[in-house]
């Protein structure tokens, strides 16, 4: 309303000089965006229908839906796939839940055993994967690794378990690294959402004789219900996105067991110069991704 | 009784708590006191708790093996007519550790990806949250669905890209795309939302310039939002793995996390020196994430937070 207002009451050169204006300073913004963000998102799009590599000289061809077609009967891919999905469905659920119980824990500490543990649990994300994922690749190796030399102490193993080797253990071994990198943002979010629940309201179902669980269900849950959506989506983006964990640790090994879409895409596009294989797998994955975001924002919205 | 049962059970989630975040920074852990252990005490199948003796000898690996000049300058648009299409370089620095190098690398990457992102964020947000002009909404949408979609896809077209432009390995090709990733236009468009449309009007009744107006009246009200968006794009373009490892390839032009990737690759069980790498590379970003703590979850919060 009050922009409609604002629009009929200016005058014809006032509304000039906010368009000029406007768009200048969007400009430099702009530039980078639609160079660096839009055009190869466009790219990848096209070029997913060409059979094209890296290579100076050569030309690209179309081919249609020739990749896509490949795509589903690529072996590889399909494993890609289901490792992908096994990674999200696992992760997913364990980030929520764990990051809504510790948030739910700290939120009401003294605030400097709140920042102290909101800082501890997002350690593993600012270090940075390379730091992480060396270090952890020590600490499953086979023989100098502390995960072998504990669960023989404990007399859990009798022989020590090659972690990263093993097609049973390998794409284990990265969720729990990557769980472990993915709390923190979550655990940041729910603190502050959960700091933000209308206290009158909490108070009021106290008087009313609510324990606790009822309180947390009943009031602050509905409350913090856009924060949840929020944390799933993006929490949903990374592991789909898992990308320098297996890089590092694995290189999509053994025997193609670790591959996730993201690596793979890397592997056709770098290391097999597959161009135009690898942007129609990057679509797949957009595709993916927009209609999950799609499904739970529209979830989001029914159930408030 | 309600009351005494949730201290004794608060009680013990506390020190569930306590001992996850200790597990949580073991890593970390790790990795410093590793960075000092013996070769001895790196590969004993009985862990080392704590080094027995601190041993400098994995940082000297660390800054003997790889050489490489302090700095290189070269003369501006040299890579468009040099014949290997590489930049020309004007200066040269004295050799060092390739280590010292590409943390300067990772230094300049950092600041300049930070200062671009929050000058064109600050401007294009502002513009967006309280200008009135067609297409205004079109923008506002396509920047929306640009976040949404997975970022890392755009990486292999943007390698094509580079080349043509000639940015192919050198570190405007991974600050140029952190930039135009408009997470920073949407967060500052966010917090510029409430600047009162009144005190805009008083400027210009003044007759301030549109400049001047952003410069005395918008950007004081705005720089919460962008010292969280500095922060923000300082420390996840520090880690932002991914594009550098497909941007850059010459061993001068690597970022920290790059190279410690490199070492790790060549030496691969030698875990004192990676250990030493790993620690060189992650000390100074995460010493740099508790002084800015605050603004940085502010960051992470005020995306997330949408009105």
């Amino acid at each position: 309303m009050p922009m409609n207002k604002n629009r009929s009451g200016m005058s014809r050169a006032l509304v000039r000089r906010e368009t000029t204006a406007g768009y200048l300073f969007l400009l430099p913004s702009l530039v980078f965006f639609l160079t660096f963000v839009v055009y190869p998102m466009v790219m990848c799009i096209i070029t997913s229908f060409f059979d094209s590599n890296m290579g100076k000289n050569t030309q690209d061809v179309f081919i249609g839906f020739g990749n896509y077609i490949e795509l589903f009967q690529d072996p590889i891919f399909r494993g890609a796939l289901k490792n992908t999905f096994v990674i999200v469905l696992v992760s997913v659920p364990v980030v929520m839940i764990f990051s809504l119980w510790v948030a739910n824990c700290i939120y009401d500490m003294k605030p400097w055993l709140t920042s102290l543990f909101r800082v501890v649990f997002y350690l593993p994300v600012v270090t940075g994967s390379v730091a992480v994922t060396v270090v952890w690749k020590w600490m499953f190796n086979n023989y100098y690794g502390i995960f072998n030399y504990i669960l023989k102490a404990l007399g859990i193993i009798s022989k020590p378990i090659n972690w990263l080797g093993d097609p049973k253990y390998a794409l284990g071994c990265i969720i729990l690294i990557l769980l472990t990198t993915s709390v923190g943002q979550p655990i940041v979010l729910y603190v502050s959402a959960l700091g933000n629940v209308d206290q009158s309201l909490v108070e009021a179902a106290e008087v009313d004789g609510a324990n606790h669980r009822q309180v947390f269900w009943k009031i602050k849950w509905a409350q913090i219900m856009p924060t949840t959506l929020y944390i799933l989506i993006i929490t949903m983006i990374n592991s789909f996105q898992c990308f320098a964990l297996i890089q590092l640790l694995t290189s999509g090994g053994p025997l193609h067991s670790t591959d996730t879409i993201m690596y793979y895409i890397y592997y056709t596009a770098l290391k097999m110069s597959r161009y135009g294989y690898g942007n129609a797998m990057g679509v797949i994955l957009m595709i993916i991704i927009a209609v999950l975001s799609g499904i739970q924002f529209k979830l989001g919205q029914s159930d408030s | 009784m309600l009351g005494q049962k949730s201290k004794a059970s608060k009680a013990i989630e506390f020190i569930v708590i306590l001992i996850i975040a200790l597990l949580f920074t073991f890593p970390l852990y790790w990795i410093v006191t590793g960075a000092f252990k013996t070769a001895k005490e790196v590969n004993s199948t009985t862990p080392v708790w704590w080094p027995y003796e601190w041993t400098m000898a994995n940082w000297e690996k660390l800054m003997g093996k790889l050489k490489a000049p302090l700095f290189e300058i070269s003369i501006p648009f040299s890579q468009y007519w040099s014949e290997d299409g590489a930049p020309i370089a004007a200066v040269t620095g004295a050799t060092v550790p390739a280590a010292i190098r590409w943390m300067i690398n990772t230094v300049f990457m950092a600041v300049a990806a930070m200062l671009l992102t929050c000058l064109t964020s600050a401007l294009a947000g502002y513009s967006l949250a309280k200008k009135r002009f067609v297409g205004r909404n079109l923008i506002f949408t396509l920047i929306v669905c640009a976040m949404a979609l997975p970022k890392q896809v755009i990486l292999i077209p943007l390698i094509r890209e580079m080349s043509s432009l000639k940015f192919y390995n050198t570190m405007a090709a991974v600050i140029f795309p952190i930039v135009g990733w408009p997470f920073g236009v949407f967060l500052i468009k966010q917090f510029a939302e409430s600047i009162p449309g009144e005190i805009l009007e008083a400027a210009r009744i003044d007759g301030a310039g549109e400049l001047k107006t952003f410069n005395t009246v918008v950007f004081p009200m705005i720089k919460p939002g962008v010292g969280a968006l500095a922060i923000f794009t300082f420390i996840s373009s520090w880690n932002d793995y991914f594009m550098q490892l497909i941007m850059l390839s010459s061993t001068k032009n690597l970022t920290i996390s790059l190279g410690i990737a490199k070492m790790q690759a060549e030496n691969a069980t030698d875990y004192g020196l990676i250990m030493a790498g790993a620690a060189f590379a992650s000390v100074p970003i995460i010493v740099v994430f508790i002084i800015f703590q605050k603004y940085f979850t502010k960051g992470i919060t005020m995306g997330a937070v949408k009105g």
